[in-house]
């Protein structure tokens, strides 16, 4: 039984089967990656676990809970931690701010006036984000605007805001799309350090077959909105069906 | 039974207007991604455009009559319009009755020129930016160019009276098997209801059965992609917007004789339309147009003795009521696609 | 001071002057001078500065920080008025119930209108907050106003009547809004050789509570609270994937912002005790949104300078007719003068609101950052002209958007 349990679920939008039949179970702390040609429907797949689509059919379950129906701060607050392709940040707010921001929503996530209440409430939200800035590199960056971050900073950033929160499941979408190769390899760094150093479930969707075999202990693959196999990486690398749909897509 | 045709007859006209400026106000929402709060003042600029008309057509000289002399005795003086003594006293005579219609094709080149030059001059810097902004910019537009008006044309409304032969009212009822009596109504109402129809299907047309305007219809959809097909996107939707101009303008020029120009109608249907657009689902053509009839019919019962004497003022805030009722119950609209302008 | 940081303690300090010693800062020019109709020391005038500097500041709350652009906030200020003058009717002419009356009122009406309206973002929430407005000035201007039940007194106006029941009313008190017997409209006049100054009750009532509400505005902009609202207005997305939820933020924002608009009403009545609908119409609400924006939208101070401009240039333009505009150009020759005067003709008077408009579009083209940013950018541009051509980049900080 995984921490995520994807059972039956299909979606359509007009004419076109996005997701049909898709199974799929996440084993707690490992790194599971879905791969997939384009338009194989990864992103849908990842959209419907995290509230913003509802699947026509089928379950999503999260730690025995349904996810079905619940609005993305919900879900957020069941322990399910997003980053997305390109970094979402604020990027009006210094990036100290940036990182309070989570560690508030954390307690609870309900609505305050006065987000800290006590002061010690404030020193101990504050140590928070100074700590995890520090984890993530970025403490002399702190006063920065976060919009003025380089683009392998801002996916820094956006990890370690998803981190602060302690979610059970990070979910990844195509993190290092655009990035340079530098970045790329930093962030797979910064990755696997994670899934080591934290209790923690990775689910990443990825296009880039370096970053998935660097990482992944689980590999999906997802073709035309249906899982084709599930398997270790090793035997991924030499499935006939897995080099088909990626050479049928590129020929 | 004859009293509801009645008021949905009465609603017709109001309806015509709102679904045209809608209409126009869903093109350019729907194909530029602008939120338009000077397409009002476009309405306002076609009207008008009918009274400038009018005004050149009136253009008379003076000429001393001998034959005739006035109260003092003096030779009277005559004024004759210039088309009568051009073409005759009776062929001018009618083209200065009928100058609200021949309005129409003096504005259509008048509101495509000023459509152009907003797109080109101002709006085409906006579409990256923020919709406040966009919002900001016109309405600062609307009031400078309702202040113009103003300037030129004074702040009291200006009669633009129909053709003679469609004066008066007719009775439909007759011809529908009533009692005589049963339903009058004025033919210039008729007149409106019609042309609007002409038009919304003119447009609906031009947007089915051309590349013109299957392309448009594509970049509504899905601007981005149409923009990767190589097809220069940008220089259609100006033309677009020229159109939505034109629409507007020609819904106020033969708005006229229903109610006097003056130079604040354009805000007074401006707020009211965007409550259309919001109904009818913002980004959806057949949206807009349902939503503006539909909202016009209900002002008109809303507007009936009955009502009004049961909640005095509720035609004053019966579109608002429905419009908050509706985006409550169905936040999309009546016909509003998913994904368009959603947050 | 107070629980602000340094820069917030001298901003307030600026504005407790600039707003204390007005009556002498707006009246600069002797008394019978030509140029004494540039002065705006009267106790009318600079009433409604401070008062519409409330509306914005509080208008700025909402829009600066969330970026929700309400198009109806008048219908609060509206609502504020006729709360306060049916306050005076029903009880006393004392102020001070009414206006707590006034920001209750729009309290409670802001809570249900946002409620409604944040249901919905982006230009869908400006429009259902303009169709509110727009329905509140027709009830205000027709449906509330019939003799079976008549709330506004319709085109009128709503006044205060001898008739008027007035429990609270005693003999001694001023027959006009009064704070504790203290009337609003009792002015004392100091002459100083030729200059003359007005200090007026009211318009310090006005000014006290703007500075009030002035620092609880810069309170809410440096909390916690605060920078939720920004985040919100930065990245709603992120937000709700951060497992918050953005309503009740933006709807504590909208009512706090309503709250202020119900006061800056209740104060308008309290000087003038008068409420009519037109207050209410939704160029009314277009008003205060220029002048948050001509000042400098999310800034602190910039709500409060849009005000005072825009109020300040309001009743100068409109005075200036065309034997004033004689008056100025006189000194050059006739046909000259005649082509001045007929080009400025359109642009002042009656056509201030020409004017106005010609205004807001170059603001939003051109300095969307408003006053504030077009300050910071002359400061800028004297300090890269004082250090010499090696310190270029720095001076200039256009962004880049």
């Amino acid at each position: 039984m995984g921490i995520l349990e994807v059972k039956d679920v299909g979606k359509r939008f007009g004419g076109l089967q996005a997701l049909s039949n898709v199974n799929l179970s996440v084993k707690e702390n490992s790194v599971h990656a879905i791969i997939g040609p384009n338009g194989a429907g990864k992103s849908t797949l990842l959209n419907c676990l995290v509230g913003k689509l509802i699947p026509d059919s089928g379950s999503v379950m999260f730690d025995g809970q349904s996810v079905l129906g619940r609005a993305p701060f919900e879900i957020n607050q069941m322990g399910i931690s997003r980053v997305f392709q390109t970094p979402e940040i604020f990027g009006d707010l210094t990036v100290m701010e940036n990182m309070l921001i989570p560690i508030f929503a954390m307690r609870d996530g309900a609505f305050r006036m006065h987000a800290y209440e006590t002061v010690a409430n404030e020193r101990e939200v504050i140590e928070q984000a100074e700590q995890m800035l520090e984890e993530m590199n970025m403490a002399d960056k702190r006063h920065m605007h976060s919009a003025a971050l380089s683009r392998g900073d801002k996916r820094r950033l956006e990890i370690g805001m998803c981190l602060s929160q302690k979610p059970r499941l990070l979910l990844l979408d195509e993190p290092t799309a655009g990035m340079a190769r530098a970045d790329t390899n930093n962030t797979i760094d910064l990755l696997k350090q994670i899934s080591e150093e934290r209790d923690i479930t990775i689910a990443i969707i990825e296009h880039d077959m370096h970053v998935v075999f660097s990482l992944a202990n689980r590999i999906t693959v997802l073709a035309q909105g249906t899982p084709l196999v599930e398997d270790d990486p090793q035997n991924i690398r030499g499935n006939p069906k897995v080099r088909e749909a990626y050479l049928g897509e590129s020929a | 039974m004859d009293a509801i045709l009645l008021q949905i007859l009465n609603g017709l006209d109001k309806g015509s207007a709102y679904a045209l400026i809608a209409l126009g106000l869903t093109l350019i929402f729907g194909t530029l991604g602008v939120v338009n709060f000077a397409h009002g003042a476009l309405f306002m600029i076609g009207a008008f455009c009918a009274v400038t008309l009018q005004r050149i057509l009136n253009l008379s000289f003076e000429s001393v009559d001998e034959s005739q002399t006035d109260f003092l005795g003096n030779p009277l003086k005559v004024k004759t319009p210039y088309v009568e003594a051009w073409f005759g006293p009776e062929a001018g005579a009618v083209i200065i009755d009928w100058s609200v219609p021949l309005a129409v094709l003096f504005a259509i080149p008048i509101m495509l020129f000023v459509g152009y030059a907003m797109e080109r001059g101002l709006i085409k810097f906006f579409y990256k930016r923020p919709h406040a902004d966009q919002i900001l910019v016109t309405f600062g537009l609307a009031i400078v160019l309702q202040e113009v008006i103003k300037y030129f044309f004074g702040a009291n409304p200006i009669q633009t009276p129909p053709p003679e032969a469609l004066r008066g009212s007719l009775d439909l009822g007759v011809m529908v098997g009533f009692d005589p009596n049963a339903i009058i109504y004025p033919i210039w109402r008729l007149v409106y209801f019609v042309f609007a129809t002409v038009i919304i299907g003119g447009v609906f047309a031009f947007l089915q059965f051309t590349t013109f305007g299957m392309v448009v219809r594509a970049g509504m959809a899905d601007r981005e992609t149409v923009g990767l097909l190589g097809i220069n996107i940008d220089r259609r939707f100006t033309i677009m917007f020229g159109i939505a101009a034109a629409v507007a303008g020609l819904a106020g020029v033969m708005y006229g004789p229903l109610n006097p120009p003056n130079y604040h109608m354009g805000m007074d249907f401006l707020v009211l339309s965007f409550v259309v657009v919001v109904v009818g689902g913002m980004g959806s053509l057949p949206g807009a147009v349902l939503a503006g009839f539909l909202l016009g019919i209900l002002e008109s019962f809303a507007s009936t003795t009955w009502a009004t004497t049961t909640i005095p003022g509720i035609n004053q805030i019966i579109i608002y009521l429905v419009a908050i009722i509706i985006l409550l119950t169905r936040p999309r609209g009546l016909m509003g696609r998913k994904g368009v302008m959603e947050d | 001071m107070l629980g602000l940081d340094k820069k917030d303690t001298t901003l307030l300090i600026i504005v407790a002057l600039l707003t204390l010693l007005a009556p002498f800062l707006l009246n600069p020019f002797p008394s019978d001078s030509a140029m004494a109709q540039f002065n705006a020391g009267y106790p009318d005038l600079m009433q409604r500065f401070v008062i519409f500097g409330i509306f914005a500041v509080g208008f700025n709350i909402l829009f600066g920080l969330t970026g929700y652009l309400s198009f109806g906030h008048a219908a609060f200020l509206g609502i504020g008025s006729y709360s306060a003058v049916w306050m005076f009717k029903l009880f006393s002419y004392n102020v001070i119930p009414a206006i707590a009356l006034s920001v209750i009122m729009a309290g409670l009406f802001s809570l249900l209108i946002g409620f409604i309206s944040l249901r919905r973002s982006g230009i869908y929430f400006s429009i259902l907050t303009l169709a509110f407005a727009q329905m509140s000035f027709a009830l205000a201007y027709s449906v509330l106003s019939n003799p079976k039940f008549n709330l506004t007194n319709g085109e009128t106006g709503l006044q205060v009547y001898a008739d008027d029941p007035q429990m609270f009313h005693r003999d001694g008190l001023p027959d006009l809004p009064h704070l504790f017997g203290l009337s609003m409209r009792s002015t004392y006049t100091l002459d100083m050789g030729a200059w003359s100054f007005d200090f007026n009750a009211g318009y310090y009532l006005c000014a006290v509570i703007m500075m009030i509400v002035f620092y609880l505005a810069i309170r809410i902009f440096r909390s916690p609270f605060g920078m939720m609202l920004r985040a919100v207005k930065s990245n709603q997305q992120r937000m709700n994937y951060t497992g918050l939820n953005s309503r009740p933020y933006t709807l504590a924002a909208f009512v706090i912002s309503g709250m202020y608009a119900g006061l800056a009403g209740g104060l308008m009545a309290a000087m003038d005790p008068l409420a009519g609908a037109e207050r209410m119409q939704w160029t009314a609400s277009g008003e205060v949104v220029l002048m948050t924006i001509l000042g400098g939208t999310g800034t602190l101070i910039g709500p409060v300078l849009g005000a005072g401009f825009i109020k300040y240039f309001e009743n100068i333009f409109s005075k200036i007719n065309d034997s004033v505009l004689h008056g100025w150009f006189a000194f050059l020759p006739d046909g000259m003068e005649d082509f001045v005067v007929a080009v400025l003709h359109p642009f002042v008077g009656k056509g201030w609101h020409l004017t106005l408009g010609i205004l807001f579009m170059l603001v939003v083209i051109f300095l969307p950052g408003g006053l504030v940013e077009g300050g910071t950018r002359l400061r800028n541009w004297f300090r890269g002209k004082r250090s010499g051509a090696d310190d270029k980049p720095s001076g200039k900080t256009e962004p880049a958007e």
